[in-house]
């Protein structure tokens, strides 16, 4: 225990565990709210909140079906966070996520109905639509400076009114009623469906198919990308320092076009996987989607790393499949709103951490003290301190000293 | 008891990775100038923020007149008569002299601005301790000299007591230089306690009464200014004996390497040209030194020759090639280096760690990467290799984030980068600015070695000591031209303390007189 608390947490280790600390503080601030909820009722039971808590957090482990769900909700998810989280580490604010899933799933749909194309086809369909709504504010961007919010916002309408104008004005999308959505995949083009590798049936839901381990993937690669090849080299050199990417001769304006497109195309296939599983219908929609804009704060609770991604859609999706448990206990807006307040303290994550090293700094001082007083030595040199102690070797040598 | 009016004793401060401050103790007695002497990195300008309530200590009390205070912000520091001008000033730039004097302690009426007296007490103010300024002008129009006085009136018009100079001098010309010491010591003979923070021996050796010195965020000691010496100092600072590099003056007749002809680059603040017309060569094995006051153009000459900012007209010949319309890459692979003049802006990105640092001109190239994945063993060994031969020293060797290195082997990181690509030209802009004594000795004697390897160092420098120190020949430049070539040899500070503030011209340089 006291070789624990005294052991300096790596950065990585760090990350994690206020990021855990942040979901944990999260969920007890939204069951506050529920016990607030509970008390303002005209007959309160102090035991619903603990019942409607418990149904939350345990809701998706109920069934394998509930469970497959988790997977589902997280892929497009991830993709969005994937998205998101890649701009940011160009220093971009890809706020168009939206758009771009929104036209990717379109098109998708338009290449898998229309055009009868298979489902990785018309996958590729939404990516490339997906990636050229992205390269637009990328070339404002680069050519004439203009702020990516703007443009990714005023696109995201633009996206989603194409949509809808393309949507009424095709009616061959749309030929089994109700007219105002795009046909059911099974019905026009079963060969569109995302596969399911024959585990649909054997686990008996709708919600299984290949998406999550695109997602997966598609992390993975990400984080390959930014991590091990030249071009991750540039985006990030663009992203923490435009001036000095410039000065070492790095094409920023490029490298801003390239990484808009790729988050654009990443928001593109989020689209497909959403709509090509086959469950639900793409509408006319008089509000934007909010998907692409789950992918903040699932890239935000990641701090932008491809494979915290992984994690925080995962963590996402449970608790939007939990969120199913409040449903008939609350109206559908309590349940977004506790689900909002759960996201937003879980975002705090780059507080708690810092709250911790300061932690850690202190106890270091209040050592550096005992040592002196115990010994009148010099204060360690820095290296050493943070070196020696870390090790059981070093804890060992110290209780040597002091049984000497 | 001695008089102390501000006492700093056994301060820690510690930031992730550094303790900037161990049980450092600074004492200043009641109206007298105390130099704060030290290396970069030292911590001097952590103590000083510890002073002025920037930063908490983590350890350590601090006394006013004996008594312990509390400083937890800015705030409190004026409440106690602490006042700091800062090495970068903080004025507003588009507000007037006075605006900005006043700024953060307005005197108001029924909340009006109540100016006619307070523009009497400015005034006044400027009498009695000499302190020329404009008061209506705008502080974008006028002088560095004069934004300086303006720094100091603002601590006089709070009424400060203890007035903390950080690094004044680096920004001055020699004339402004020997005006700022006369007025510190009118501030003296008023009663007001300084503060002066500075690496610029000779300074502390004129004006001071006592220094203390850091080294390695320790206190090393407290001596008086009349009981020692230069050499005595800079050895207390540096842990060593240090030398000056001095190069005796070549004239060259080598082959020329950069040729810039008739070369004009618009100016970003006003319609004029920042830099107007101007030709010039660099040959190898010579150290060309631009010299002059901040802004007269020498920024925008080098952003025009290396690519940074476009030119009107004009061409560039790097090795007999024409680079004017060539991309920065394509400059750099042509043979040229660049130590910038800011090196966080554009130098280092500060939150990659070294070694990725150092590869920022080489990752492009063949066995740095094999089909755009990076050879990491590659660009660790290349760090390695680096760090050793240049003496780069960080906490946690290639993987330490740059940012938290000291400015000194931030500046070494970016040297070493650039040598290391064995340009034939090498552009260094103020390589030395805010370092101290012995990373600038270091960072002299890698150029000079440049020029003995017979390759173009265009060099330039605010310091017209280093100017001297190095330089074969020397360019001054005045509001974007050239107005004379010089011999370091047959020359003096103080002639070109002429040219720089454009009261002189050389007759070849007069325009229409060719």
């Amino acid at each position: 225990m006291m070789a624990k608390s005294r052991k300096e947490l790596s950065e990585g280790t760090l990350n994690i565990i206020s990021s855990i600390i942040s979901i944990l503080g999260g969920l007890l601030i939204g069951f506050l709210i529920l016990i607030l909820l509970e008390i303002t009722k005209s007959e309160s039971t102090i035991s619903t909140p603990f019942t409607v808590m418990r149904n939350f957090l345990t809701y998706p482990l109920q069934d394998s079906g509930k469970f497959i769900k988790v997977f589902y909700n997280a892929a497009p998810l991830i993709l969005c966070g994937l998205a998101v989280g890649f701009a940011f580490k160009a220093g971009l604010f890809n706020i168009g996520a939206t758009g771009q899933y929104t036209l990717g799933a379109f098109f998708a749909l338009v290449a898998a109905i229309l055009w009868q194309f298979p489902w990785w086809a018309a996958m590729l369909v939404g990516m490339v639509v997906g990636a050229f709504w992205g390269f637009i504010p990328g070339f404002f961007k680069a050519v004439f400076n203009i702020n990516e919010v703007i443009t990714t916002i005023m696109l995201n309408w633009a996206a989603l009114n194409l949509a809808n104008l393309l949507l009424y004005n095709m009616p061959k999308l749309r030929i089994i009623p109700p007219y105002n959505r795009v046909d059911k995949l099974i019905a026009r083009n079963p060969s569109a469906l995302l596969p399911d590798l024959g585990l649909k049936e054997l686990l008996g839901t709708d919600f299984f198919n290949i998406g999550i381990i695109i997602a997966i993937v598609l992390a993975v690669v990400m984080f390959i990308v930014l991590n091990k090849t030249t071009f991750g080299y540039e985006v990030k050199a663009c992203g923490f320092n435009k001036n000095a990417s410039t000065y070492a001769g790095i094409k920023a304006k490029r490298t801003i076009i390239m990484t808009m497109v790729i988050s654009g195309a990443l928001a593109g296939i989020a689209g497909g996987v959403s709509f090509l599983a086959g469950t639900i219908q793409f509408n006319i929609e008089s509000n934007l989607l909010a998907m692409g804009f789950n992918g903040i704060p699932v890239a935000l609770l990641a701090n932008s790393h491809p494979l915290g991604i992984i994690a925080s859609g995962l963590f996402i999706g449970y608790m939007q499949v939990g969120g199913q448990a409040f449903e008939g206990v609350y109206s559908s807006e309590m349940t977004n709103v506790i689900l909002s307040v759960i996201i937003y303290f879980s975002a705090f994550a780059l507080i708690v951490s810092q709250v911790i090293k300061n932690i850690q700094k202190k106890n270091r001082l209040k050592r550096g003290e005992s040592d002196e007083d115990g010994s009148e030595s010099v204060s360690v040199p820095e290296t050493d301190d943070s070196e020696s102690e870390d090790s059981p070797e070093g804890a060992n040598a110290k209780t040597m000293e002091v049984s000497k | 008891m001695e008089d102390y009016i501000i006492e700093m004793e056994n301060i820690r401060k510690e930031f992730p990775g550094v303790v900037a401050n161990d049980d450092v103790t600074l004492r200043v007695r009641r109206g007298e100038i105390h130099a704060l002497l030290g290396e970069n990195g030292a911590g001097k300008s952590t103590l000083m923020s510890v002073l002025f309530g920037l930063y908490r200590p983590d350890l350590g009390v601090i006394k006013k007149n004996g008594e312990v205070v509390n400083i937890s912000n800015p705030n409190d520091a004026n409440d106690l008569g602490i006042g700091m001008v800062h090495q970068h000033f903080k004025l507003v730039e588009v507000f007037t002299v006075l605006e900005n004097i006043i700024l953060g302690a307005e005197p108001t009426k029924y909340g009006f601005l109540t100016m006619a007296e307070t523009r009497k007490k400015v005034l006044d103010l400027s009498e009695k301790f000499n302190l020329r300024v404009d008061i209506d002008a705008k502080i974008e129009d006028i002088s560095v000299g004069m934004q300086q006085r303006v720094e100091i009136l603002k601590m006089l018009y709070r009424e400060n007591e203890i007035l903390i100079f950080d690094e004044p001098t680096a920004v001055l010309t020699p004339q402004e230089i020997d005006e700022l010491m006369k007025i510190m010591k009118e501030l003296i003979k008023e009663g007001k306690s300084i503060l002066f923070i500075s690496h610029k021996l000779n300074e502390i050796m004129s004006v001071c009464d006592r220094v203390s010195v850091l080294r390695k965020g320790k206190y090393i000691g407290t001596v008086n200014v009349a009981d020692t010496n230069t050499d005595a100092l800079s050895e207390m600072m540096v842990g060593r004996k240090v030398e000056t590099i001095k190069v005796t003056p070549k004239q060259i007749k080598g082959q020329s390497i950069l040729k810039v002809e008739n070369l004009i680059v618009p100016s970003k603040l006003h319609k004029n040209n920042a830099v107007n017309n101007v030709s010039f060569e660099v040959k190898a094995g010579e150290i060309l030194c631009i010299a002059g006051i901040e802004g007269n153009g020498q920024s925008e000459l080098v952003y025009g020759i290396t690519g940074l900012e476009k030119t009107t007209s004009g061409t560039i010949t790097l090795n007999d090639t024409d680079i004017t319309g060539m991309s920065i890459r394509e400059r750099n692979l042509t043979g040229m280096s660049h130590i910038p003049e800011d090196r966080h802006k554009f130098g280092l990105v500060l939150d990659f760690n070294l070694a990725d640092n150092l590869m920022l001109k080489k990752y492009f190239q063949k066995g740095y990467h094999s089909y755009g994945f990076i050879n990491k063993d590659r660009v660790l060994k290349h760090s390695k290799e680096l760090i050793k031969k240049f003496d780069i020293r960080s906490g946690r060797g290639s993987y330490t984030t740059t940012r938290s290195m000291s400015g000194g082997n931030q500046q070494k990181a970016i040297i070493a980068r650039e040598i290391d690509c064995e340009s034939e030209l090498l552009i260094a802009v103020q390589p030395t600015r805010g370092l101290d004594v012995g990373a600038i000795e270091n960072i002299h004697r890698m150029l000079v070695e440049q020029r003995d390897n017979n390759k173009a160092v265009l060099l330039v420098s605010l310091e017209l000591e280093e100017v001297f120190d190095i330089s074969d020949r020397i360019l001054v430049m005045y509001n974007g031209e050239f107005v004379a070539e010089l011999n370091p040899r047959k020359t003096t500070p103080q002639e070109i303390g002429l040219y720089m503030v454009g009261s002189k011209r050389q007759p070849q340089f007069v325009k229409g007189g060719e």
